[in-house]
């Protein structure tokens, strides 16, 4: 499981961090960094947070 | 014999609903009943960046274009039915009549019909008005909205405010009418609300509070409005952001209570009947986070959260289990970009009865304030106004640790 986020797209709104926070955080500086090659049982946390992120930034790749 | 759940709307809440029902493994047939032509597409953007990014040329089917939502890879199999409006309902017969006399049988129905603007009261003139709901909305609104347009909102809730910064950003001279003496009390309630009249007409628009809209200038197209003190108001266009009433005439007939969307109990069922859910902005339902009081959340997280439930609902009665779920207490959620602030809000701060500046101040809302809600002393909703996002779930979790769920 591949996740990618456009970061021409992410507007930092943060609700990617609060659905799936262990593969989604936002840095002290309120930038996103994220596991880009979560395990395979983060699957439904990735999907939730795909589904919140107002700017529909994140992309899963099998 | 393969079941057939018919969802209708085909928004947010309509996509979410086909999703959920094939993530939670539905295998029947999903039909999703939409009146509007296009894929679901993310609305927000409409008032907001897609209004002030595009040209004035841009058609409504590039706009929900660019903003269409990327179905989940598991949401296969799914019937979309677009530009079909829904004519009525009998739910007795369990039968779905389309505008153009097709009719659908189903097992289970999902409602997901949403909002449509409210209108004001004047019929005439009817042109240079305008609403920001739909692509088509925003398209017209943009071919209408140039540099130096005189440009009157009507309504200062969170699209009215949006909209306003928008235009203003695009160069039109904008002035907001709200009958309420400030903007979005509503939502925010009125300390908030006057600290955002304030930082917005910093920002150069006109707001007049206190007065509505008595009558409208104009023969063909609206050339002016005239406010209840008689004040004039010259303009070319007029966005009208004066609420909405929910999509459910096509409900009629089935003796449900159709006063303020539809009543729904704690797993989404209709008045009771185990075969209709309602998903979004429709859905009156109680959550015990609060109370037991059955409530519309117009807010965008709904939907989603909205969607899971309803289609456990459907899915637990069609096999014929029971429902096995947890109190359904989604924890509400808004965001709103207007004139350099980004607003974002958990939980339910119209229900409270006090407020609290926690950080910040209201005087300097650019600078970043948060604004604790709440109700009999228990925290319903944090307001944060230009927070760094980082601090965000910290605040959230006020709201999560003082709910009434036991």
């Amino acid at each position: 499981m591949k996740v990618i986020v456009d970061m021409n797209l992410c507007q930092d709104h943060g609700q990617c961090a609060i659905a799936a926070p262990e593969v989604f955080r936002m840095d002290e500086n309120s930038r996103l960094v994220f596991d880009a090659e979560p395990d395979e049982s983060m699957r439904q946390y990735v999907e939730d947070a795909i589904d919140v992120c107002p700017v529909q930034a994140i992309f899963l790749e099998d | 014999m393969p079941r057939t759940v018919v969802v209708v709307g085909a928004s947010l809440g309509g996509l979410r609903a086909a999703e959920q029902l094939r993530a939670q493994g539905f295998d029947g047939h999903v039909v999703v009943v939409g009146d509007e032509p296009h894929m679901p597409y993310n609305r927000p953007p409409l008032s907001k960046e897609s209004l002030l990014g595009s040209e004035r040329s841009v058609t409504a089917e590039e706009l929900a274009t660019g903003l269409a939502f990327r179905p989940r890879a598991s949401a296969t199999g799914i019937e979309w039915r677009l530009g079909a409006a829904a004519a009525r309902a009998d739910l007795r017969a369990r039968t779905l009549s389309l505008a153009d006399g097709e009719v659908l049988e189903y097992d289970a129905l999902v409602v997901a019909t949403g909002l449509r603007p409210r209108r004001m009261p004047q019929v005439e003139p009817a042109g240079g008005r305008h609403v920001v709901r739909t692509a088509d909305d925003a398209a017209r609104l943009r071919a209408e909205a140039a540099p130096g347009s005189r440009v009157v909102v009507v309504g200062a809730g969170f699209i009215g405010c949006e909209t306003a910064a928008t235009l203003h950003a695009l160069g039109c001279d904008v002035v907001v009418v709200e009958p309420f003496p400030v903007p979005m009390a509503r939502g925010v309630g009125t300390d908030v609300g006057a600290a955002l009249l304030a930082h917005h007409r910093r920002s150069g628009v006109r707001f007049i509070t206190g007065q509505g809209v008595a009558e409208l200038r104009g023969t063909e197209r609206v050339t002016g409005v005239v406010l209840d003190d008689g004040t004039v108001i010259e303009c070319d266009l007029v966005v009208e952001s004066v609420g909405s009433h929910c999509n459910v005439e096509w409900l009629d007939g089935n003796g449900l209570d159709l006063s303020d969307g539809l009543l729904c109990d704690n797993d989404l069922r209709v008045e009771g009947r185990p075969d209709v859910v309602a998903v979004g902005d429709v859905a009156r339902f109680p959550n015990p986070r609060f109370d037991d009081v059955p409530r519309r959340v117009e807010h965008w997280s709904l939907p989603g959260d909205s969607a899971k439930r309803a289609a456990a609902t459907v899915i637990a009665h069609l096999s014929g289990e029971p429902l096995e779920a947890p109190p359904f207490a989604p924890l509400p959620a808004f965001w709103s970009d207007q004139f350099g602030l980004r607003l974002q809000s958990f939980g339910s701060p119209g229900l409270a009865d006090s407020v609290e500046v926690v950080e910040g101040s209201l005087d300097r809302l650019e600078g970043g304030a948060a604004v604790v809600y709440r109700r009999s002393g228990a925290t319903v909703g944090v307001l944060l106004v230009n927070v760094p996002v980082a601090r965000h779930p910290s605040y959230r979790s006020l709201v999560l640790a003082s709910d009434q769920l036991v």
